[in-house]
């Protein structure tokens, strides 16, 4: 036989107790900041609203129920502790009743969600008006192209938008899976080899959202990151006009000295610069200079960072496909400045 | 006569030492213990990685491992978490209370039990065995093509893990066809379903989910083997094939393998809570019929771990309307578990807390859950630190938690020994605190936009301060189990004082003695209630008087009871299997002698009873 012993509350379970308020309190004190660069609670599209809108729905349900269990279950532990000298309670097996009855509710409360999410499926899905601006987006191991047929522009790792026009994104790889994501924008899209997936939303706030790969893609698939930049009015039709410009020449020697080595190295093999080179493996230059960041929006465009990724690739980006060709000292920081004079 | 040979238990140590006995061993305890320690070990392993890892994420930008350590780790934890710990700890319990609690003397087939264990062993040696050649497998624990071909994988990483997968799933499968059987032919007589104790119904719906789920994946990785060894194009898509086939294979075993993690659990905690609220489980044929429910309806639901690849509207509304769907069985459990409390003694026992632990926690689980069941929410959802956190409540505050309340349930019954309270509860609040502290914060995490699987992070984007919470948290669960260990060691170094039945328990396997013996009964019981040992000590609760405890059983009718006698085919069919399959990595006339050698111990195995019918001319 067992002996019965009174269970009182310890100290150690109570300062335990105490701990664990303490780290709650702590943590509402330091706040959640829910305004951050990649925040999912913060839709600045029709996508990202709509799926808000379903988020906060079940949130406030599942916080409801939470509440009902989690107290239910405190409350049963201390109702109905045992005591010194309790009888055998009485043997209850079960009552229908109230079994059906929570289970219909259940079923209620779930008919609440789908309602709503079947809405939402099919209006997110639908086919994108002709009047759409299409955006074919590759994802490349590790490094994102954007090219705008209807606008004969190619570019790399910065996807520029106008404010409150319809994008139609059409997502294609050419090597493993990938997943197309601006969390502020709305929800992600997986890029499948082979197959082009689709992705409709209209943006509706100005600004800049960062962007990444989520679906794991092998090496740096933590550094397949983007940015996307939506313009206000007007401002867009300018970058347009610039990207559809030629590449501008160089003028002062060193980049003229860098264009000379780009054209007789190996990069032409991989890399477009209109009326220099045509090769389609790595990103388009042609207005590397215009671009904030490079290397998958990993590195600020800067001289310094350019002449390091330039002599050893791989080192700022960890398996970077693009091989260590060997240039060095003043022929990379030739190729470097001739880069970034191609605003 | 093809009959066993008769055995007299106790008597193999003595001629061969202790060593050769477990070795050799068909006695479904020492198989659940030795699964139960492999498990732990494993788990502890699993658990190092994650602090690895949790440790490189503590600050942004951090570089104290690189990306193709992390990715080996984050693959290698959850390839050992599912596979190597917690369905091995699962297995321990099934191997080690099953038979007991329907009153049997062992599994139907003690010796492929046996073997189930040493091929398990064998796969997650063989698994591990990568760390040395430094080549542990790195693309993911969902492995997804077509980032596992050769052309992007070109190292022997994805080979280990393809041949370790299969092997363990060969063990799972002979596992799951034993206790199929064991549980419709071994339950003592008047023991119908329906009077079967829980942990055994939710273990019932598991083997059926083993047997079911494990062939999708078997599918799956031979398609992988073939496309990795023989150039086969099955997951190319230059070449035709199609890399979502995976996906569809994978998770057409991966969920109901997140059922098979859970059901277990569920399982003890059915059993914990009657036996401390001293009140029969609330709504048992509810708990049993919603289990089923849960079991059928984990195959339907698949493709909600691919709402984000494209499907299609149709298909992703169908398959939301599942998921929810089967949020309602879930629920329902969750409600009959506090239904049971209700009215009852509560007697806060260190496995009770950690029963109360699983149900708080699976509930978070449960609902951020409902959460991604709707696609469009999935879609900012999945791949984010928001799905991290929701598979932990489920598999750690859901399945570990369970575990670990059978483990301090159950342990005086294996051992003979109670487990330190003061030393458990320490361990629960503790683990309850670091598990919150590390888990709950990546909810917030990913919804502020941080992606999985992901070595290195920006320090502008707001992430920093609670992956550094994250991580603090992770230790303290490191620092709970070793308090763990530390009861576990002290207690046994304690005298055996449990006794039969320390917490007036309602099944069975309390009416033996602790440890039991190797026949278990030494009367196969009689059984007429779902708690057939609460009935013979305290009456049905209605007037009906308690039965009483059975006549004691003569020494006469002990000697002659008939165990299955040990065998060392298992163990020898394990290693010459295991050394078929890594001549795969070695080299092809491996594959040819080890074949040879594992279809030798295969018909010596089958044929080690076997005698030519007597009478019968030859």
């Amino acid at each position: 036989m067992t002996t019965r012993v009174p269970s009182r509350p310890r100290v150690t379970t109570v300062l335990l107790l105490l701990t664990v308020l303490a780290l709650a309190s702590a943590c509402s004190w330091v706040g959640w900041d829910w305004d951050t660069p990649m925040s999912t609670v913060m839709p600045k599209s029709d996508f990202g609203k709509m799926t808000h809108e379903i988020f906060m729905l079940i949130s406030w349900w599942t916080l409801g129920i939470f509440i009902l269990v989690e107290g239910a279950l405190l409350y049963c532990c201390w109702r109905f502790r045992d005591r010194p000298g309790a009888p055998i309670p009485k043997q209850i097996h079960g009552n229908t009743p109230l079994e059906v009855s929570w289970t219909i509710a259940f079923a209620v409360i779930l008919l609440i969600f789908v309602i709503p999410t079947i809405r939402v499926i099919f209006k997110t899905q639908e086919a994108p008006a002709a009047t759409a601006l299409r955006v074919d987006v590759v994802g490349h191991q590790w490094w994102w192209e954007f090219r705008y047929p209807g606008l004969r522009i190619t570019t790399a790792n910065e996807l520029h938008l106008p404010v409150g026009q319809t994008v139609a994104f059409y997502l294609n790889a050419p090597d493993v899976i990938h997943s197309f994501w601006i969390p502020q924008l709305g929800g992600k899209r997986d890029v499948v080899p082979h197959r082009v997936n689709q992705l409709v939303m209209t943006p509706d706030t100005p600004g800049e959202y960062p962007g990444q790969c989520a679906e794991y893609c092998g090496m740096s698939h933590a550094n397949m990151r983007f940015r996307a930049i939506v313009h206000p009015k007007g401002e867009f039709e300018q970058w347009v006009k610039a990207q559809q410009a030629p590449p501008v020449e160089p003028t002062d020697a060193l980049a003229q000295q860098g264009k000379a080595l780009f054209a007789q190295s190996a990069c032409v093999g991989c890399h477009v610069i209109s009326g220099v080179s045509a090769g389609v493996l790595g990103p388009n230059l042609n207005h590397f200079g215009s671009r904030k960041m490079f290397a998958a929006g990993l590195l600020a465009t800067t001289a310094e960072n350019l002449t390091k990724w330039i002599e050893n690739p791989a080192h700022m980006k960890p398996g970077a496909l693009m091989p260590n060709l060997g240039i060095k000292g003043e022929q990379s920081k030739a190729l470097a400045a001739y880069l970034l004079s191609l605003k | 006569m093809a009959t066993h040979a008769a055995f007299m238990p106790g008597t193999e140590a003595k001629s061969h030492g202790v060593l050769w006995s477990w070795l050799t061993t068909v006695d479904h305890k020492r198989i659940g213990i030795l699964y139960g320690t492999s498990a732990f070990i494993f788990f502890l392993v699993g658990g190092v990685e994650a602090l690895i890892m949790r440790l490189q994420l503590a600050r942004p930008d951090n570089t104290l491992v690189g990306p193709q350590a992390f990715n080996e780790l984050f693959t290698m934890h959850g390839t050992t978490m599912v596979f190597l710990a917690i369905m091995p700890l699962s297995a321990s319990f099934f191997n080690y209370m099953i038979p007991l609690m329907i009153g049997a003397r062992d599994v139907a087939f003690p010796r492929l039990n046996a073997l189930s264990y040493w091929i398990f062993l064998a796969g997650a040696l063989f698994l591990n065995a990568s760390w040395l050649f430094g080549v542990a497998p790195d693309a993911g624990w969902f492995g997804y093509a077509n980032l596992t071909s050769r052309q992007f994988s070109p190292t022997a990483s994805i080979d280990f893990w393809v041949l370790g997968l299969q092997i363990l799933g060969i063990s799972s499968l002979m596992a799951g066809f034993n206790f199929v059987v064991t549980i419709i032919n071994l339950r003592a007589p008047g023991m119908t379903l329906m009077r079967m104790p829980l942990f055994v119904w939710m273990s019932f719906v598991t083997q059926f989910l083993l047997v079911l789920a494990f062939p999708a994946i078997t599918v799956g990785l031979i398609l992988l083997m073939f496309d990795r060894f023989f150039g086969t194009l099955f997951y190319a898509p230059a070449g035709g094939g199609d890399p979502l086939l995976w996906q569809h294979l994978f998770w057409i075993f991966g969920h109901p393998e997140v059922y098979i993690l859970i059901l277990p659990a569920m399982g003890i905690v059915s059993e914990v809570l009657p036996t401390f609220a001293r009140k029969p489980l609330f709504g048992a044929p509810v708990v049993i019929y919603s289990g089923i429910m849960i079991g059928f309806f984990g195959f339907g639901v698949w493709s909600h771990h691919m709402f984000s690849v494209g499907l299609g509207p149709v298909a992703d509304s169908a398959f939301s309307i599942a998921t929810m769907l089967i949020a309602v069985p879930t629920g329902v459990k969750i409600f009959n578990w506090i239904g049971t409390l209700w009215g009852g003694t509560v007697r806060f026992k260190t496995p009770l807390f950690f029963a109360l632990g699983f149900i708080a926690m699976f509930t978070m689980g449960g609902l951020s859950g409902i959460m991604h069941a709707s696609p469009p929410v999935d879609l900012q959802q999945t791949d984010t630190y928001f799905v991290v956190a929701h598979f932990h409540y489920v598999l750690f505050g859901g399945s570990i938690f369970g575990l670990f309340a059978g483990i301090y349930y159950w342990w005086p019954k294996i051992t003979g020994r109670l487990l330190d309270e003061r030393l458990g509860k320490w361990h629960f609040w503790l683990m309850m605190l670091g598990f919150n502290t590390t888990f709950f914060p990546q909810h917030y995490l990913g919804l502020i936009g941080m992606p999985r699987r992901i070595y290195t992070y920006a320090p502008d984007l707001g992430w920093y301060f609670w992956n550094l919470v994250s991580t603090i948290g992770a230790f303290v669960i490191a620092v709970s189990i070793l308090v763990f260990i530390v009861n576990v060691v002290r207690t046994q170094r304690s005298a055996p004082t449990a006794g039969d039945d320390p917490w007036d328990a309602r099944t069975l396997e309390w009416s033996i003695p602790s440890p039991p013996p190797v026949y278990n009964f030494a009367r196969v019981p009689t059984v007429r209630d779902r708690d057939p040992f609460w009935l013979q000590k305290h009456g049905d609760g209605h007037g009906g008087k308690p039965t009483g405890r059975p006549a004691p059983v003569s020494a006469a009718e002990i000697k002659a009871i008939h165990m299955p006698p040990p065998s060392y085919w298992p163990i020898l069919l394990g290693a010459a299997f295991l050394f078929m399959m890594s001549g795969a990595l070695i080299s092809i006339y491996q594959v040819v002698l080890g074949g040879l050698l594992t279809l030798y111990c295969m018909f010596r195995f089958a044929l080690e009873y076997h005698r030519p019918a007597s009478g019968g001319g030859h």
